[in-house]
Formats: structure tokens, C-alpha cells, sequence
């Protein structure tokens, strides 16, 4: 910018633009994120999607439901208050944390009846330092957490 | 103890309250504000007599406290029983205001005799807080760290395995302290508001606790980093959870505020800025306080049981509100008269650096926070992952690379286009020597982003060293001596700036780890049976054999693996899953129990700097289990001795039925059961061993990981050097005044010029304009404070100048201290440096 505009009027237009780009790039942000968002349901709501939608699956592990199947394993999840359990497949890397009672987050497609996980997604929520109490172990420790793909 | 314990608490949170109250209301009166602060150390002391109760419950086994039953047993190493304490919200909560109340101690001693105003209402709001957090433990429910069982158990939960990990241990207590020590910057801010002193003073008393705060915070995310990479069986060390982002976020905001707050030191600027960027780090600490418990955001931390989140959304709406009203008010006396002279200038690139943090923490928080929005305006709980982030934050962070190796190369004020020029050749023609390499021999021309950050961090790693080698040889030139005793002397006598280097060389270089182990990973899961090959990334990796070991504790089953490199052997590898036996209400007391409780990897790890080879193993363990449950239900026929079993079970049986009916058999009886149970599992063990089962392993080849934890490390004591007192502070810390800071800092912008101007930075005519204004607004400061108002020494000289000051002319260079990048009084024939002058101050 030449030296003859004024100062004032110099930051003015600094101001507009870079409030212009900052504009821009939030729109932007919004946009792409409504786009490339998975959506997080419970498994009573999975059961609604139309077959193959992509679909983030927060649940608990019902426990005792946990099987081998060649190099997959699959289990039955719930909804965290209850109710609603679906039958679930996945092949992949195991988090220690992975049990019965257990919440997990896992992104796949209702196909067929079930839910099919995708592969490496599986995700288990931490066995929270603040909530180890006697009747989570308890319900924990009745289910055998060995099911390892 | 409990009932002492509540006591002290209920006297601490008394204590608290009683200082804000009384350093408010009587803010005029010199000795209510000094019991005020004897307050504050009261309940500092109160706070760790209760500390101290629980650690010494935890240390002995006492489970009639609620704290150390659920979190602590017989079994639980000493260690662990110790550090156990901040495993629970409860013990969380104490440390958090244990943490804070040594904060504002710290805070209240060091600035006893300045800032009179201001103190007052600093100590309210920091004692507030803390009456806040002990009140939670106090009222809220299922929150006290002194809640009494009864009757008591006789073993306690114990700690979960995983968190059975020295860095798990340390990590959390960095994190609080990283939160909670950004309440001293923050009270001082809301006090210079109120009392309209916006100037910067208040920085000044408080840069150090910043600095400290961002040094914990960021020490805090490396250990969560490194522990999740090698104790979580998944290989990342980032994973975007809110939880992780609730400690990132009021991280990137105190490195743009520990930079703003340069400019507002040194120019008078930024003063809104300043404010506005230490309200929204503070509510960002009681932010991710409040995402680690409230459990409103899905996140693999699952910290439930959730109390105190409600009252800490209360808290947080209050902080916001309250401090942005407060900044409202004050707009008038922040405005600064003074703009940045040029965009070529160290202070405009600040303000960009600045802006690309917050853009960077607004893109972090957008995402953190999305399933909410999602929720509110479509109804349906949508969450955003991993690469969504990496969309936004690579291009922020390939910048903010670029800026942090720009910002050391200009001086403040204003630079020609010469000494520029001068200054960013070598950086510039490393820069671009690096992006020809790589581009010609390897694979980073595929990575766009990672190829620009690798070259910018070249660029800013040889600007800083540049400027190392300059101020060492423009000191080496003065005062002789070797280059090395050169190199160290300018450091250790302008330790904040050149700190500061070293911490942007570490920042660097953990980038460039991140970005290459992020872009170039090989990430593969192969199935093997014991002796087969399978061939990762050209490397063989060979199942050599499973292993098995069993104790009381826990089941372990491993492999060995072998890897081999261009033919070549290169390493051999133990990974293992371990399989904890559940303790207290959880066992069942079956062979079962050894497979029934929490579960832990053990990567195998070889490290180096070219690439990380991290294998995990995933035993197929459903025949081990069958055969645990099957041997449980023999060995219940066996204690039965029904027909047809053999004779020791008949033996066994009558053990049994003697402990029964005399208890003093008892623990004999048990000892015998669980010597033949481990025998069991034992055997089983050694089938599993033998039956040639296939396992699948988790193969990653990480490259250049290793440099993001050496990064961490370099940017951790470039921070511990910046923040390391000086000779003269570390003496006269006690007596300082405001006087005093206002004089050290005006000599440490006459000095940082000098070194400006001896590195290339400043051409002689900048520097001749720069020194003399700086020189004049020296005059009017002490001027304005008068001699030695307020200073713990005479100072030599006219009106209080600095000897070698006195008939300066402005100039600098030709009174023959032009070029003195230490002033350490070489130059001004006293042979001991002017006491008081830039010469033998910290800089």
C-alpha cells in the first residue's frame, strides 16, 4: 500500500479484510463439519437407519455376549440404560479396556440385522479412574475379557 | 483421623472465604490485607495437614475411608497407594485447591510489597476459587475426601491396572497444576481491571506464574501422550477427545498470551488482548475441568459418578460473564494511544503467531463442542473425527511454524529491509536446501503439508541457532574467551529470551516428529502362527514363540517376536496381554478369575531416531478360557470328593470340612486351594504354549516419533530456563518493588536493542533512533519513580542512572556500548558493572 493513504483509513481496510478472511474461514469450519460429521446413536436408534448409513454406535457391551469368530470377534451392545441390545460384528485391534458393562463407541453400518463395525474403530471408553466402585467391578468381573481377536 | 481430616477442611474452606471477605471489604487497610494473605497461607497449611491425612491413610491400609477403599488394597505397591489419592474426583478436588492455595501463596509473598492496590482484590478472587473447591468437597455429594465406611471393608478396590504407570501418576498431577496455577494471572488481571491499573505491572508479577502454568500444561499433555503411545494398546499418542482437547486448548491460548504479553510489556499494547486472552485461558482450565467430569461429551475418559459439573458450569458462566462485563467497562483505559510502527516487526508477528493460536484453539474448540451444537440445531448427537481436525489444524500449524521461526529474526519496533535481508539468508538457504533433499530423496514430495512443515521447521531451528551463534560471537568479541563459554554466558544472562529460543527449537522438532510419524506411519494387523514370517513395510517380523507366565496376580500371555532388516537381524521383541485377577467384591475365587479382570498390553518397543517398530499381540485366548472354566468345575468336584475322584481330592475334602469347622485351618485351607488352582493354570498355561495357536499382531513402523518426545523435552527446559530466577532476583526477591520492575524492564529493552543491533538485526541508524528513545523513556521512568524510591540499593549515579548511562548520547555505539550484548560492565572501567544498570540485571 503507497505510503500517501491514510493511516486510519489504512487500517480500516486491514480490519475489513482480515475480518473478511476470518468470516470465510468460518463458514467454511461450520459447513465442512455439518458435511463430515458421523452421527452418534444409541443401538435402539440404530435399528432406524436405513441399511448402510454410516453411523457412529455409542452402547454397553452386554456382558457374557463376547465370541471368537475367526478373526473377528462379536458381541451383543445395549442401550447405556438398557434395553435395545444389537448384535455387532468387528475385526480389528482390541482396546485393553474392552469388556462386558462396558461403554464403547464404534463406527460401522446397520446391514442385515447387525451392526458391522469398521475396522480399527472400535473405541472403549477408559475405565474411568472415578468410577471403579464395587458393583461396576462386580459386573465387570463376571464377564471374561480374553475375547481377543 | 476422618473426623480431624473434615475439620480441617471445614477450617480451610473458613480460612478461604474469610480472605476474600476481608481483603476485600478492607482493601484500604494495610493490616487486613496482610492478615488476608496470612490467610491464604493458613489455609495452604490447612490443605496439606488434610493431604497429609489421606496419604497416610492410603499408606496404611486404612479402608474405613471411603477414598482409600476405592482406589487402594492390600495389594496396591506403595507407590502407586501414594499417588492413588488424585485417582479419585474427590482427592482430585484437594489437590486442585491444595494446588492453588501454594499458587496464591507464591503469588501473595512475591508481591507483598507492590501492587497495593491490586493484591487485595487478587487475593479475593484467587481465594473465592479456592473456597469454591474446598466448599465442593465440603456440600456437594459423594465428593468428600473424608467420608467414613462403616463398617470398613477389609480389602480395598485397588487401582485399575492401566493406570498402574508412573507417568499415568505424574501426568495428572502436571495437568492441575498447569490449570490451576493460570488462576494467578488471571486474579492479578481482574484486580488491575477493578483498580483500572491495566498498565503492565500486573504481567510482570505474574509472567512467571504463566510461564510455569504453560510449562506443567504442556508436560502434563506429553506424559498423557507418551503413555497412551506405549501403555495403550492402540499406537497414537493424539486422539482428539474432548478430554485431550480440553488440556490442548488452554495450552495454545497461554502461548499466545506468554507472547502478547511481550508486546504489552515492551510497546503498551495488546492491553484488551492481554486481558481478553487470560480470561479465555482460565475459563478454558475451568473448561476442561469441567469436560473431564461432567461426562456431557462422549470421550474415552469416561470419568462418571458426575457431581460437581452442574457447579462448575455456574462457576465458569460466571467467570465469562462477569470478566467480559468487567472488560466492557474498562475498554476506555486499556485502548492503547500507541500502533505497531511496522509490519516488519517482531510485535506484528507476535499479533499474527497470536491469531493463528486462537484460530487454531477456536477450530479445536468448534470440533470439541460440535455433538452439542449438532444436538441443538439438528437434533441428532453428530461427532467429528480425527481427520476432520487434521484438515484444519495441519495448515494452522505448518503456519504458526513459519511465524515462530520468522518472529526471533526481527527486532521490535521497526527493521529495514537490509538487516532483514541480512538475517534470513542462511535460515532461508537451509530452508530450501531442505526442501530440495527431501523432495529429491524421499517420499515427503507425496505429503504436501508434511514436505512445507519439515522445510519451515528447518527454517525456524536455523533461525534460532543463527541467532545463538550470533549473540555468543558478538559476546565472544567483547569479553574473549572461548566460543562455548560465549555461548553460555549470553544465554544465562538473557535466559528469558534465549529460554525461549530453546523452547521454539523443541516445539520444532516436535512437530516435525509428529508430522512424519502421522503422514508415513505403516500401520498393519498380521495373523502368525508360532515360527511363520510375514513381511511389514520390507521388514520381516517372525513369531518366534508364545509364552506364558502365571502368577498370583495376574495371567500373562506373550510372544517374542524377531524382526529383520535388509536381511540383516535387527531386533528381537516381547509383547504381551496381561490379565489382572479382579480383587474384593469382583473375584469369584474360581481358576476362572484369572482371565475374568481388566486387561493390559505390553507393547514391544524398539526405538530410534530414524523410526519407532511398535508390535502388539492379540493371543487367541478362548481355548485358554474354555479350559479355565473347565478346570473351575473339575475343581468343585474335586473340594466335593464325590465318586470316582482320586485320593488327594478326598484329602482336600477333608481339609475343607476341618477349616470349616475350626477357623484357625482357615488360611491353610485357602492356601492349599489357591497353590492348586495356580498349579491348574499353570498346566493350562503350558498347553496353550505347546497348541501352536495363531495370535494377531498390531505392526506399526513409526518414523521419527522419537524426535516429538526429545522435542517436548527441548521445549520443556528451554521453559525451565526462561522461568529460572536470576542471580540479583533470587537475592533480592524479597525487597523488589514496583519501582524496581519498571527500571529492570526498561533495561532489558535497552539490552534486548543491543543485542538486536550486535547480531544484524538492527541496522546502526535503527538502533541510533531506537536506543535514544529508549534512553529518553528510561530518563522519564526514573524520573517519575524518583531515586531510589522503593529500591533496595543506592543506585551509583545522577538521578539515579546507571554510571555507564550518565552523558550517553543516545546513541549507544559510540560511547563503546553498542555493542555489548550482555552489558555486564566490561565497558564501563569499573570492572563490576553498574549495580542497577542493564549490565548485571536478568534480562
Amino acid at each position: 500500500m503507497s505510503d500517501d493513504v491514510d493511516p486510519s483509513r489504512k487500517r480500516k481496510i486491514r480490519l475489513v479484510v482480515a475480518l473478511s478472511v476470518a468470516v470465510l474461514l468460518a463458514v467454511a469450519l461450520i459447513y465442512t463439519s455439518f458435511s463430515a460429521s458421523t452421527e452418534a446413536k444409541e443401538p435402539s436408534q440404530v435399528r432406524t437407519t436405513a441399511p448402510g448409513t454410516k453411523t457412529e454406535m455409542n452402547g454397553k457391551v452386554v456382558p457374557g455376549s463376547i465370541k471368537q469368530v475367526g478373526e473377528g470377534i462379536k458381541f451383543e451392545v445395549e442401550d447405556r440404560d438398557g434395553g435395545g441390545a444389537l448384535p455387532v460384528t468387528y475385526t480389528g485391534a482390541i482396546p485393553d479396556p474392552f469388556r462386558g458393562g462396558r461403554e464403547i463407541v464404534l463406527t460401522g453400518a446397520y446391514e442385515g440385522g447387525k451392526f458391522v463395525g469398521e475396522p480399527e474403530s472400535l473405541i472403549t471408553k477408559c475405565p474411568s479412574k472415578f468410577t471403579t466402585n464395587a458393583s461396576e467391578s462386580a459386573s465387570a468381573g463376571s464377564e471374561s475379557s480374553g475375547s481377543n481377536g | 483421623m476422618a473426623s480431624v481430616g473434615s475439620v480441617l477442611l471445614a477450617l480451610a474452606f473458613f480460612a478461604a472465604a474469610a480472605s476474600a471477605v476481608t481483603a476485600v471489604v478492607w482493601r484500604h487497610d494495610d493490616g487486613r490485607v496482610a492478615l488476608a494473605r496470612r490467610g491464604v497461607y493458613a489455609v495452604f497449611f490447612l490443605l496439606a495437614a488434610c493431604i497429609v491425612i489421606i496419604e497416610v491413610s492410603f499408606a496404611t491400609n486404612d479402608f474405613s475411608l471411603n477414598i482409600v477403599a476405592e482406589h487402594s488394597s492390600l495389594e496396591t505397591p506403595m507407590f502407586y497407594k501414594l499417588a492413588a489419592m488424585w485417582s479419585s474426583q474427590e482427592g482430585s478436588l484437594l489437590l486442585w485447591a491444595f494446588v492453588l492455595s501454594v499458587a496464591a501463596s507464591l503469588a501473595l509473598y512475591s508481591t507483598r510489597h507492590k501492587l497495593r492496590d491490586l493484591v487485595p482484590w487478587a487475593t479475593a478472587v484467587m481465594m473465592t476459587i479456592g473456597a469454591f473447591f474446598i466448599g465442593l468437597m465440603l456440600f456437594a455429594p459423594d465428593v468428600n475426601p473424608f467420608h467414613v465406611l462403616d463398617p470398613a471393608p477389609r480389602d480395598g478396590i485397588g487401582l485399575n491396572p492401566l493406570l498402574q504407570h508412573p507417568s499415568m501418576m505424574i501426568h495428572p498431577p502436571m495437568l492441575y497444576s498447569g490449570y490451576v496455577a493460570w488462576t494467578v494471572p488471571f486474579a492479578f488481571a481482574i484486580g488491575a481491571l477493578i483498580t483500572r491499573r491495566v498498565d503492565a505491572e500486573w504481567i510482570r508479577a505474574t509472567r512467571r506464574f504463566a510461564l510455569i502454568a504453560w510449562t506443567f500444561l504442556g508436560f502434563g499433555l506429553l506424559l498423557g501422550a507418551r503413555w497412551s503411545y506405549s501403555e495403550l494398546g492402540w499406537g497414537g499418542y493424539w486422539a482428539w477427545d474432548p478430554v485431550e482437547n480440553a488440556a490442548l486448548m488452554p495450552w495454545l491460548l497461554g502461548t499466545a498470551f506468554l507472547h502478547s504479553i511481550m508486546v504489552q510489556e515492551k510497546r503498551g499494547m495488546l492491553k484488551v488482548w492481554n486481558s481478553t486472552l487470560i480470561v479465555a485461558t482460565f475459563s478454558m482450565c475451568l473448561l476442561g475441568t469441567f469436560l473431564v467430569r461432567s461426562g456431557v461429551l462422549q470421550s474415552i475418559h469416561a470419568f462418571g459418578n458426575d457431581t460437581v459439573g452442574p457447579y462448575l458450569l455456574v462457576v465458569i458462566g460466571i467467570v465469562v460473564i462477569g470478566s467480559t462485563l468487567l472488560l466492557i467497562s474498562r475498554l476506555d483505559e486499556l485502548r492503547s494511544p500507541k500502533r505497531i510502527d511496522s509490519l516488519i516487526s517482531r510485535e506484528s508477528v507476535f499479533l499474527i503467531n497470536n491469531l493463528l493460536l486462537v484460530g487454531l484453539t477456536l477450530v479445536i474448540a468448534w470440533g470439541t463442542f460440535f455433538p452439542l451444537i449438532a444436538e441443538l440445531f439438528t437434533g441428532n448427537k453428530s461427532s467429528l473425527a480425527a481427520p476432520w481436525y487434521d484438515k484444519y489444524t495441519t495448515p494452522l500449524a505448518v503456519l504458526l511454524v513459519l511465524f515462530t521461526g520468522i518472529g526471533p529474526l526481527l527486532a521490535w519496533r521497526r527493521v529495514t529491509w537490509a538487516s532483514a535481508k541480512r538475517v534470513f539468508r542462511i535460515p532461508v538457504a537451509v530452508a530450501a536446501l531442505t526442501l530440495v533433499v527431501l523432495w529429491a530423496f524421499t517420499d515427503a514430495a507425496h505429503k504436501p503439508w508434511a514436505l512445507a512443515l519439515f522445510t519451515l521447521a528447518a527454517f525456524a531451528i536455523t533461525g534460532v541457532l543463527q541467532e545463538f551463534y550470533n549473540g555468543a560471537h558478538a559476546r565472544q568479541k567483547i569479553s574473549g574467551g572461548s566460543f562455548a563459554g560465549a555461548l553460555f554466558a549470553v544465554t544465562a544472562r538473557n535466559r528469558r529470551r534465549y529460554g525461549g529460543y530453546i523452547a521454539h527449537i523443541g516445539i520444532a522438532v516436535l512437530l516435525i516428529g509428529i508430522a512424519a510419524s502421522s503422514s508415513f506411519q505403516t500401520n498393519e494387523n498380521v495373523s502368525m502362527k508360532p515360527g511363520e514370517t510375514r513381511v511389514v513395510d520390507g521388514r520381516e517380523f517372525t513369531y518366534v514363540r508364545p509364552y506364558v507366565k502365571v502368577d498370583d496376580e495376574k495371567y500373562t500371555i506373550g510372544a517374542i517376536v524377531r524382526v529383520r532388516e535388509d536381511g540383516k537381524y535387527l531386533t528381537t521383541l516381547e509383547t504381551s496381554r496381561r490379565f489382572f485377577r479382579p480383587t474384593g467384591a469382583a473375584a469369584t475365587g474360581g481358576i476362572a478369575d484369572y482371565m475374568a479382570g481388566e486387561a493390559t498390553t505390553e507393547v514391544g518397543l524398539k526405538t530410534g531416531p530414524l523410526h519407532d517398530i511398535w508390535v502388539t499381540v492379540a493371543p487367541n485366548v478362548t481355548s485358554v478360557q474354555h479350559q479355565l472354566a473347565r478346570a473351575d468345575k473339575g475343581f468343585k468336584k474335586c473340594v466335593a470328593a464325590g465318586p470316582g475322584t482320586p485320593a488327594q481330592c478326598k484329602d482336600l475334602n477333608a481339609l475343607m470340612r476341618a477349616a470349616q469347622a475350626n477357623p484357625k485351618l482357615q488360611p491353610k485351607a485357602l492356601e492349599t486351594i489357591e497353590h492348586l488352582q495356580l498349579l491348574s493354570a499353570e498346566k493350562i498355561a503350558r498347553q496353550y504354549v505347546h497348541s501352536n495357536a495363531a495370535a494377531t499382531f498390531k505392526v506399526i513402523i513409526n518414523p521419527l516419533v522419537m524426535w516429538m518426545w526429545i522435542g517436548g523435552i527441548i521445549g520443556l527446559i528451554g521453559a525451565l530456563i526462561a522461568v529460572w530466577p536470576s542471580r540479583s532476583r533470587r537475592k533480592g526477591a524479597l525487597v523488589r518493588t514496583e519501582a524496581d520492575e519498571l527500571k529492570e524492564a526498561k533495561y532489558r529493552e535497552i539490552r534486548d536493542a543491543e543485542l538486536d543491533h550486535a547480531s544484524g538485526k538492527l541496522s546502526d541508524e535503527d538502533y541510533a533512533i531506537l536506543d535514544a528513545e529508549l534512553r529518553k523513556e528510561a530518563v522519564e521512568i526514573l524520573d517519575t519513580v524518583g531515586v531510589g524510591a522503593g529500591t533496595a540499593s543506592p543506585r551509583p549515579g545522577r538521578a539515579g542512572l546507571p554510571s555507564d548511562w550518565e552523558g550517553g548520547n543516545g546513541n549507544g555505539s559510540s560511547n563503546g556500548n553498542g555493542h555489548h550484548p550482555d552489558g555486564d560492565g566490561h565497558t564501563n572501567g569499573n570492572g563490576n558493572g553498574a549495580p542497577g544498570g542493564p549490565a548485571d540485571r536478568d534480562r
